[in-house]
């Protein structure tokens, strides 16, 4: 509603101008060339506030865009600020974690991994995960689906040992059926006997643990 | 009769010679058993070729061929294959009715003696009888007579259900000349590229009956032969599903629906489902009643270990499993009810390796699962009553062995050639064979013999 008034008001201008037109009245009979200069100047002077009405309207819109513009940068530059934060607690989340050949134990040197998400769980308490257990292609294919759901549950069981709420973290398995790395060798096997988090719910907006 | 009388002189060259072809098709190269093998005492089986048929021909032959390689398939005999083709079989196989009697000309013309020196104990034709009925004769050859007549009518190649008819008439031979029924009218239902796939037992008719783009797994027959349970992933989930094999009509079995179900296994009788379910405590089997629709049961509380892949004994008052609570996944049994949980495959703590994927056989007598040696999986069988185990596979990696219904045949996943592939081994001679040649096979389950559905 700010720019209501000025604009009401170049309206006024314009009527007033347009009243008192600046010459005399003019006589009723007959041309008269006085009268039609005077004419004339009313008619500029109507184009002229017209013009200024117009002006000011445009600075006013000049500023108003400037103004938007100013508070679309805010707010972006504090969504790209969260949203940053946001990208790197669910980079941080994202880390795998791998197990020995048909064991489910957390390795010693996974721990930091898992205490990482511990952080994270405990300085979001909205946030719910799934962690779903996967298996290299060797033992059957059936009871790989058991082996990947005790690596999930040996994951879940770290984290609920250290205060998170059961109920935050489901788990589930999928066996060997999506390797992380094609080729029957160590190498790829390795990497496809692992533990993937995935945020369940209430990862909008994610914050970082202090000290990460 | 002229030509017939040529024909055994022709013959007279071979009988010399103990062995015509004792087996068309070589076994395997390389595949080294641990079966003990009685050579030479399988029963000579001769199929007579023949000509003939007028507008049944192509039925004829089809039915013909089929037979053969059921007959082969089954190994149960020393499949006779005559070294020169048509020319011979053409006048082993008929008379043309010379004595001008055209009533008698479907009549077929047998030669047991000449049989008899080719090494037949039996002797398989096949011919089309006056009314179009396909039909097979066996003969007996030592006794001279016709055992058995399997009139097959309205035989259509066209049809979709031709091979199977064909199949079940092989099988009817077997049964009269041993006295237990033939396994060439079943099917083995296996998993490729996350779909359920179906393929007869001699690799024939090889068919997708689940979705695209899904991911299937552990499919198992029902014991009418006409339908099957699987599960399939989705989104952390494993629901069962109940297929009908004859409509392809689907439905999920709702006391699956919200956890991560897999492994399932009929009861004898159809009316147990039990099968293994991932959760929070771990893996453990449960059991529902089909029959009343009712009654989810939790037969093992595993704790710290896993127990799956459930087998029915064919009495149903056991069931085989997996379990890992001596730290590998071993070969466990137990009362249908749960009760009475002990090992069952013996191992050698340390040495030997993860046991997987049990089957009970049909007539009970054996189990078959899959033991890593040395890291890589092989097939193996325990005999029950002694739980005596022995390995029968070595070449490659070989896994999840399937019973056929006649308890001899074993189908199971191998890498021998390279590829991811479904073989049949026979549990008697050592013979193996390639069943699928597609994409990477896995998980085939066999099924019993097949009857015909009763609409």
């Amino acid at each position: 509603m700010r720019h209501t008034l000025p604009i009401s008001t170049g309206i006024a201008v314009v009527l007033l101008a347009a009243a008192c037109g600046g010459g005399p009245p003019p006589p009723p009979p007959g041309p008269d060339l006085d009268s039609l200069a005077a004419a004339e100047a009313a008619e500029q002077a109507l184009t002229d506030s017209i013009a200024q009405a117009q002006a000011v309207r445009d600075s006013i819109d000049r500023e108003r865009v400037r103004i938007e513009a100013d508070e679309t940068r805010v707010r972006e530059d504090s969504i790209a600020a969260v949203r940053g934060e946001t990208t790197r607690v669910r980079d941080a989340l994202a880390e795998r974690v791998h197990y020995d050949y048909d064991r489910s134990n957390i390795r010693a040197g996974d721990a930091a991994i898992l205490d990482q998400k511990l952080a994270i769980l405990q300085r979001n308490p909205s946030l719910r995960i799934e962690i779903t257990g996967h298996c290299d292609e060797r033992g059957s294919d059936e009871y790989n689906i058991a082996l990947g759901n005790r690596r999930a549950l040996g994951a879940k069981r770290y984290l609920t040992d250290r205060g998170i709420a059961e109920d935050r973290i489901t788990t589930s398995s999928r066996g060997e059926e999506n390797p992380a790395a094609m080729g029957a060798n160590e190498e790829a096997w390795a990497q496809n006997r692992r533990g993937e988090f995935t945020i369940a719910s209430g990862g909008n907006q994610l914050r970082m643990p202090t000290g990460m | 009769m002229r030509n017939a009388a040529l024909v055994v002189l022709c013959l007279a060259g071979f009988v010399g010679r103990p062995v015509i072809a004792q087996d068309s098709i070589p076994v395997e190269q390389g595949v080294r058993i641990g079966i003990t093998y009685a050579p030479g005492v399988r029963p000579g089986m001769l199929v007579l070729g023949g000509s003939g048929g007028g507008d049944r021909t192509t039925a004829l032959d089809s039915a013909r061929t089929i037979i053969t390689r059921d007959l082969h398939y089954g190994d149960l005999f020393e499949m006779i294959v005559l070294p020169m083709g048509d020319s011979l079989s053409l006048t082993i196989g008929r008379s043309p009715g010379e004595d001008g009697d055209t009533a008698a000309s479907h009549v077929p013309f047998v030669n047991y003696a000449l049989y008899r020196v080719l090494g037949a104990d039996y002797a398989v034709d096949v011919s089309v009888d006056r009314d179009s009925s396909v039909v097979v004769t066996l003969h007996d050859v030592a006794g001279e007579l016709t055992k058995r007549e399997v009139r097959i009518p309205n035989l259509n190649p066209n049809e979709r259900d031709f091979r199977m008819r064909v199949h079940r008439a092989a099988d009817e031979l077997v049964r009269v000349i041993t006295g237990v029924s033939g396994i060439a009218a079943s099917q083995i239902l296996f998993i490729n590229a996350g779909r359920i796939y179906r393929v007869d037992f001699d690799g024939h008719t090889v068919e997708a009956l689940s979705p695209e783009g899904q991911n299937a797994m552990s499919p198992v027959w029902a014991p009418d032969g006409h339908r099957a349970v699987y599960m399939e992933f989705q989104e952390g989930l494993g629901p069962l599903f109940m297929l009908d094999l004859d409509t392809g009509e689907r439905r999920v079995l709702p006391f699956t629906q919200e956890s991560l179900n897999f492994a399932p296994a009929f009861s004898p009788d159809g009316g147990t489902l039990a099968f293994s379910r991932a959760g929070d405590d771990g893996t453990d089997i449960y059991a529902y009643n089909l029959a009343d629709d009712c009654c989810l049961q939790r037969l093992t509380v595993g704790g710290f270990s896993d127990n799956l892949s459930p087998t029915f004994s064919p009495d149903g008052q056991r069931i085989a499993h997996v379990s890992n609570r001596p730290g590998t996944p071993q070969i466990y049994v137990m009362a249908s009810d749960g009760t009475g949980q002990e090992l069952f495959a013996p191992f050698d703590y340390g040495v030997s390796g993860s046991s997987h994927a049990p089957e009970w056989s049909a007539d009970g007598l054996s189990l078959t699962f899959d033991r890593d040696v040395g890291r890589v999986p092989q097939i193996f069988v325990m005999e029950v009553a002694g739980r005596k185990v022995r390995q029968l596979t070595s070449l490659g990696r070989n896994y999840d062995p399937t019973w056929a219904p006649d308890g001899r045949h074993l189908a199971f996943v191998s890498t021998r050639t390279g590829s991811q592939q479904v073989w049949i081994i026979d549990m008697e001679t050592g013979a193996v064979r390639q069943l699928t040649r597609l994409g990477e096979a896995r998980l085939p389950a066999w099924s019993p013999r097949i009857p015909e559905r009763l609409n």
